[in-house]
């Protein structure tokens, strides 16, 4: 097989499982720190429990996402050395002052807030658990810095001497709009994704009449950021709509399945395409929508892929510039579409809390442990779409994907890399469920001291 | 500043990074490496384990940020170093995962099956990159094929050559003395009893391999063909840092021994990029092709902004670094009772 498609196949591999873990990294991060600060400030024994509770489960998961996020730093080299060659004045840099500003914080941080309490002033270990939650989202910031410049490239100049994009201009840089707009919606998915995941294990719980206390502070607590989180991640993704009607085009008619450019635009419920996934066979649309999407008014005009494609090449020349529409179509809906039903969910969880919990709702719980899969579910198709609208451009209207690859390696090298990565992180996914598994249905109450793994944190306190 | 004044600023911040990576690191990974030898038991192994627990991911990071700043300051060496290693590459990564999993699942089960299985993890997790560097690290220095357009043309099999060898090996060797002289300072009891009786062994192992990889690397390289009499002097700091080492070692001088052999560590780097400069990656195909700090690094905008960021935040990384070791810098209580699972 051809070693482009093979890298793409790796790349796309490894950044989606690492990405299951990060959202959950960036939201139970904040969860854990305002936990430990009500506990702090009222003293209530409850917010320490939780905040074990809680941490242990994050920690876990904090583990997989560090682990599967080295394997990224280094892939740009290996896998795409000519992109690095042609981008890396500009892309380097963020990727480096993540390293230095915020893997080092959180990292250091983690180690001292899981091994210090106790060894610490307690509020300086509560500023170690907000400094890992600073640390991871700082990380997330700079690293859609870098994946911004690839959807909307700016700051920057060609050197025809030294033949590769040049940095010109870090505070456009950082500024991108593109790049903010990723920030709000990723910070704000990860709250929604720890938000479901304190509800869905609580739900658990609390069906079970166990620690009820301790759960019912954990699914307020959830569901009133979560709510937030919900609310926040739609309208950053409205934002982006517009944004992306002026910056990548392509990418929103595709992910819309529209082939002609109309005004006002609709929006699809369905469009069946033909095998190829370049051609509309049936489709039905509701009128207005898409404008609304796009612009806010009902008005405005969408071009369709078609006129897109005419227009690429005559700017680009020759070559196929429409991304795969199966896969932004799909994933746009699958996105939207989890994303509605966590809206709902989340309504069901306030009235519960509003209501104070009245008995006959409650058997509703029961499918509240399933929606911990929702927002997965939504954090990767959104990349997916993110990522394959950008198609065919590695660097939009910059550089190809295909030109981006590294020359030396062989089929034979990516497949072995290739295979290696998947079987390796298919036994890590199967210990890491289990572990948080077993950890998620501890009772707080009575099994948190017995446990092994509760011990009291006062290592090294020796001679 | 002038563009080949960052150039050079930007090869002593990488080799400044390397340092970090190989002083911290170095002894995580020679304490990974003696998990499951000197650990008879579960406590013995947890207590190890948390002689390190708070500081090895932190120490990681160092790695990342070398690799981050060579990407930023040098992307030619970055694209041409990460594509070119390719498959050593990945066995680092593969170590590195199943070693960071590892200290994070180990604990979180009671089955012993499962607590060895994830201390072996750990053990490879810490042999295997200490290994490939060291290989790496030589191939850089001897120099690997690369072509006019800074391509590499070997294989896997071309970085495995006798001096890559050495290179590796003596990295393990040394970090596995590294690695036993932090658990003389860290560890009580039976298990520090036993840690002592074994460090003189160790010791005996890494000055072996680091007199062969010294000796090799001046006759190998052309490093003295290059700069002269002046790249022998770090090699025989290094040397008589470990040798001393030894000594006071036997005279239960710990502290010192710790100390003398970090020297050692530290020059490691700097010696191989002392030879290496104004290279970064030396062709053996040519030496014209060689990659050098002018051809492969960034724009002066790019490194200029990467200083100011530097100068920042190295200072403050190494600050809170500093007081982490501060909060833990009692020995370990190795009381099961109050050990930190």
């Amino acid at each position: 097989m051809d070693p482009v498609i093979l890298s793409r196949w790796q790349f796309a591999t490894t950044i989606i499982y690492h990405f299951f873990f990060v959202p959950l990294t960036l939201g139970l991060g904040l969860f854990v720190a305002i936990m430990q600060t009500i506990y702090l400030r009222t003293g209530n024994e409850t917010y320490h429990r939780m905040t074990k509770f809680w941490g242990k489960l994050f920690v876990i998961n904090y583990a997989m996402g560090v682990v599967t996020g080295i394997v990224q730093e280094f892939q740009f080299g290996m896998n795409w050395s000519e992109y690095s060659r042609y981008v890396g004045d500009i892309f380097g840099a963020p990727l480096a002052i993540e390293a230095l500003l915020a893997f080092f914080l959180e990292s250091t941080f983690l180690g001292i807030w899981i091994f210090g309490e106790g060894k610490l002033p307690k509020w300086i270990h509560l500023a170690s658990i907000w400094m890992v939650a600073l640390g991871s989202n700082l990380s997330a910031f700079f690293i859609l810095v870098a994946n911004g410049f690839m959807q909307h490239p700016v700051g920057y100049v060609i050197n025809n001497a030294t033949n590769r994009a040049e940095l010109i201009d870090f505070y456009a840089l950082v500024s991108n709009p593109k790049s903010l707009l990723f920030f709000w919606h990723t910070i704000s998915s990860g709250i929604v994704t720890a938000a479901l995941f304190i509800l869905g294990i609580s739900s658990w719980h609390l069906l079970r009449k166990q620690a009820d206390q301790f759960f019912k502070r954990s699914f307020a607590l959830a569901a009133i950021l979560g709510v937030v989180g919900v609310a926040s991640v739609g309208l950053a993704g409205h934002s982006q709509g517009q944004e992306m009607r002026i910056y990548q085009p392509m990418k929103l008619a595709a992910l819309e399945g529209l082939w002609e450019s109309e005004q006002p635009a609709s929006f699809s419920l369905l469009t069946i395409g033909d095998l190829s996934g370049k051609k509309e066979i049936w489709s039905l649309r509701i009128p207005y929508v898409m404008s609304f999407l796009a612009c806010n008014n009902f008005s405005c005009g969408l071009q369709g892929v078609d006129d897109l494609q005419a227009q690429y090449q005559q700017e680009f020349g020759p070559g196929d510039y429409i991304p795969l529409m199966v896969i932004t179509y799909w994933s746009f809906r699958l996105m939207v579409g989890a994303g509605l039903v966590m809206l709902v969910v989340m309504f069901y969880a306030l009235l519960l809390l509003w209501k104070k919990w009245p008995e006959k709702w409650m058997k509703w719980l029961k499918w509240m442990p399933f929606v911990i899969g929702l927002p997965l579910l939504a954090n990767s198709t959104g990349w997916l779409l993110t990522e394959s609208g950008r198609q065919p451009w590695i660097v939009e209207g910059l550089l190809r994907v295909e030109e981006g690859v590294s020359p030396n390696l062989t089929s034979g090298m990516i497949w072995f890399s290739l295979i290696g990565f998947v079987a390796l992180y298919s036994v890590l996914i199967f210990a890491d469920i289990y572990l948080l598994a077993k950890f998620a249905r501890l009772d707080p109450d009575t099994e948190i001291k017995g446990s092994d793994d509760f011990a009291p944190s006062i290592s090294g306190s020796g001679k | 500043m002038s563009h080949e004044l960052l150039q050079i600023i930007w090869f002593i911040l990488i080799a400044v990074l390397w340092m970090g990576f190989f002083f911290l690191e170095g002894f995580d990974f020679g304490v990974g490496m003696l998990l499951p030898f000197l650990g008879k038991n579960d406590t013995e192994r947890r207590s190890i384990i948390n002689t390190i627990g708070p500081h090895w991911d932190g120490n990681e990071v160092w790695l990342l940020t070398a690799g981050g700043a060579t990407f930023a300051a040098f992307p030619h060496w970055y694209a041409t170093l990460f594509s070119g290693f390719y498959l050593a590459l990945f066995l680092l990564l593969v170590g590195l995962i199943i070693r960071g999993v590892g200290f994070e699942f180990r604990s979180k089960d009671k089955n012993p099956r499962w607590r060895s299985l994830w201390d072996w993890c750990i053990f490879a997790g810490c042999a295997l990159p200490a290994l490939i560097l060291g290989v790496a690290f030589a191939n850089l220095v001897k120099g690997v094929p690369i072509n006019a357009d800074m391509m590499y043309t070997g294989n896997f099999f071309t970085l495995l050559n006798p001096y890559g060898l050495i290179g590796g090996l003596t990295l393990m060797a040394v970090f596995l003395f590294h690695g036993i002289n932090f658990l003389n300072l860290k560890l009580t009891g039976d298990l520090l009893e036993r840690s002592r009786v074994l460090a003189p062994k160790v010791w005996v192992v890494s000055f072996v391999f680091l007199s062969s990889l010294l000796i090799t690397t001046l006759l190998i390289t052309d490093g003295y063909a290059k700069h002269g009499t002046v790249v022998t002097i770090l090699p025989l700091i290094a040397w008589a840092g470990l040798l001393l080492a030894g000594f006071l070692l036997r005279q239960k001088r710990e502290g010192w021994s710790f100390a003398l052999t970090g020297i050692s560590v530290l020059l490691i780097p700097v010696i191989y990029f002392q030879i290496m400069f104004p290279r970064v990656m030396v062709s053996s195909t040519n030496p014209k092709f060689s990659l050098t700090i002018s051809n492969a690094s960034s724009s002066a905008y790019t490194l200029n902004l990467m200083s100011i960021v530097a100068l920042i935040f190295v200072p403050l990384v190494l600050g809170y670094q500093i007081w982490s070791y501060w909060v833990f810098r009692k020995r370990l209580d190795t009381d099961p009772e109050k050990l930190h699972y």
